[in-house]
């Protein structure tokens, strides 16, 4: 770990159950890794029966949130013993290795900012879709919605502020962009992301015990398909002939 | 306590009545806000008095109870907070103060009344409302549809399955204070360092008022307009919130978040409701003044041990329940009417 984002850790009481241990205030890709790192140490740690009174970890862009029960553990304790964890005493990891590729069919109605971007971005359409898909995105952190993935960074052309005015109703699957960030809507809401294409896979379960396709740390790759190729794949989920999982790829 | 026993027919569910326990405390790492009761305190007291397991679900509800028939041979029935019952049964019709555990039988037609202070109170139900856990808990989010009885609000017609429980002696309780003028303690930050000190000493100092604009996500407070060091100081790269958080978007109003806030959130937080008080926040009424206090987070602690033994006392005092029948039902309440749920408190992505 970089020793400048070593000294630019704080903690920061967030009331008397949660501690955020923040690495910067910005994004950067260093205080990324930093709260990988120390979300994986207090996974390992956890699993080894310490750290008692945890509820939650919660990772986010550039912080790490701590829920904890206080009738259980003090917040001088609980930051004490992460303090120990934060430091970069071991190697960097590289935990996490779950990948996701996932089908997306871009455009026509389900992509209703396509054009714009096109537009935009002086690019065509298939160049458009190219950017989007070839990269690896990392799944930053979950919230707005329950299983709603914040997922960066997408090629620096697509970057665009969110629209002005919100849309009342996006559709489930839709797939947005939005600045450095791209993402799937879980369910229908409002949203002011761009939304240029549509995942026939459901991203919430709420039945089982793990409820969201994603994880923290996962990483996404977008696989372009045919409207009809997409039309399949939906059918052969909703009749559960097609597992969720069947999109994880292990690197 | 999965085995029902029976259910109760709701035949009016008041503007927003909700299955509530402690809620989802493991699930903010997904996007899942933890939902449960705004008031986790009557929640243990009510349970306590049933002989419940601490955390059995309840009928949460804003401003107005529920109306219902008993569908269930036995069972008993208390609100937690200032809400009134009445009962038509074959015995004629009788009315029960608050925080007094009541009997009920099959074809008693109950109706919660109007919470008298504050606008949220509970029912609790010996043996727990018995709605299958989702995820954990029992909790409505209607958000995302999870839990409760189809992770809405209740409607007229729904049966809503009430746990078989042993009858206990009939308990009640002394009226459990409230304390609505105390100022509401506070641990400043994540984000005080985005303010003055002259900007933190008026949010200090200064009331707030409570706006309409209340509901299970957050509450909308009104008051001297809170300025950032800085416009650009307005946003943050989202991070981590809780229920608690009181967040200062641009416009300087402050926002704090409740049960069913989201988990991440852009807008800084210039400090965050303790656990002893949040209960007591969560509960005010539109319109009351409300002002905030600062103590450390070992003050927190002990607040909390405090408040912990409190509850435990006042378990400890309860007392065999003398079903008085002619109780006056107030007729003046306090007509803070809350339009309903409003989408102000939260983010759109």
């Amino acid at each position: 770990m970089n020793g400048r984002i070593v000294s630019d850790m704080r903690f920061l009481s967030l009331g008397d159950r949660a501690l955020t241990v923040e690495y910067a205030s910005g994004f950067d890709p260093q205080a990324r890794k930093a709260v990988i790192a120390l979300d994986e140490a207090i996974r390992e740690a956890r699993e080894a029966g310490s750290l008692s009174g945890i509820l939650d970890v919660a990772p986010t862009f550039r912080s790490l949130t701590v829920h904890y029960d206080p009738l259980q553990i003090n917040q001088a304790s609980l930051k004490a013993s992460l303090m120990d964890l934060a430091r970069p005493s071991s190697s960097e990891r590289e935990p996490n290795t779950t990948l996701w590729r996932l089908p997306v069919c871009y455009g026509g109605s389900f992509g209703p900012d396509l054009p714009d971007l096109v537009a935009d971005t002086g690019l065509s359409e298939a160049d458009v879709i190219e950017l989007h898909s070839s990269i690896e995105v990392s799944v930053h952190m979950l919230g707005f919605l329950p299983g709603f993935a914040f997922m960066g960074d997408i090629a620096e052309p697509l970057r665009k502020p969110r629209r002005q005015e919100p849309r009342l109703r996006v559709p489930p699957g839709s797939v947005a962009v939005a600045d450095r960030l791209t993402a799937i809507y879980p369910w229908e809401s409002p949203g002011g992301w761009h939304l240029i294409g549509a995942c026939p896979v459901p991203l919430f379960f709420a039945e089982e015990a793990k409820p969201t396709l994603f994880e923290p740390g996962d990483r996404v790759r977008f696989e372009p398909v045919t409207k009809s190729q997409f039309e399949g794949l939906k059918q052969q989920l909703n009749r559960a002939e097609l597992s969720p999982q069947s999109f994880r790829k292990t690197k | 306590m999965t085995a029902t026993d029976g259910h109760i027919r709701i035949s009016a569910a008041g503007p927003l009545t909700t299955v509530q326990d402690f809620g989802r405390l493991h699930l903010r790492r997904l996007g899942i806000p933890s939902a449960g009761t705004l008031c986790p305190d009557w929640l243990q007291l009510g349970n306590a008095l049933l002989g419940n397991p601490a955390d059995a679900a309840a009928l949460e509800f804003r401003l107005m109870g529920p109306s219902f028939t008993v569908e269930v041979d036995d069972m008993q029935a208390v609100v937690a907070g200032p809400a009134e019952l009445r009962i038509d049964g074959a015995d004629g019709a009788r009315r029960i103060k608050p925080w007094t555990v009541v009997k009920l039988s099959r074809g008693d037609d109950v109706t919660v009344g109007s919470v008298s202070r504050g606008t949220v109170a509970l029912l609790c139900v010996s043996g727990g409302v018995a709605t299958p856990p989702v995820l954990g808990s029992r909790a409505t989010y209607s958000r995302a549809g999870l839990g409760g009885l189809q992770g809405r609000s209740l409607q007229i017609g729904d049966l809503v399955p009430i746990g078989s429980a042993i009858p206990k002696d009939t308990l009640s309780l002394p009226d459990v204070d409230d304390p609505t003028d105390q100022p509401i303690r506070v641990i400043l930050g994540p984000q005080a360092d985005h303010f003055s000190n002259e900007q933190i000493g008026i949010f200090l100092s200064e009331s707030f008022f409570v706006t309409t604009n209340v509901d299970r996500m957050g509450m909308r407070l009104e008051g001297p307009k809170l300025k950032h060091r800085t416009a650009a100081l307005s946003e943050i790269v989202s991070d981590g919130i809780v229920p608690g958080a009181v967040q200062v978007p641009g416009t300087g109003n402050p926002i704090v978040l409740l049960a069913d806030g989201q988990t991440v959130g852009g807008y800084p937080k210039i400090a965050t409701v303790i656990s002893a008080d949040l209960p007591r926040l969560g509960r005010l009424a539109p319109g009351t003044l409300v002002s905030f206090s600062a103590v450390t987070v070992r003050e927190a602690e002990d607040a909390l041990e405090r408040h912990q033994t409190w509850l435990r006392t006042m378990i400890a005092s309860a007392g065999s329940a003398i079903e008085i029948g002619d109780v006056d039902l107030r007729l003046l309440y306090e007509t803070n009417l809350v339009s309903g749920a409003v989408n102000g408190t939260e983010e759109t992505e």
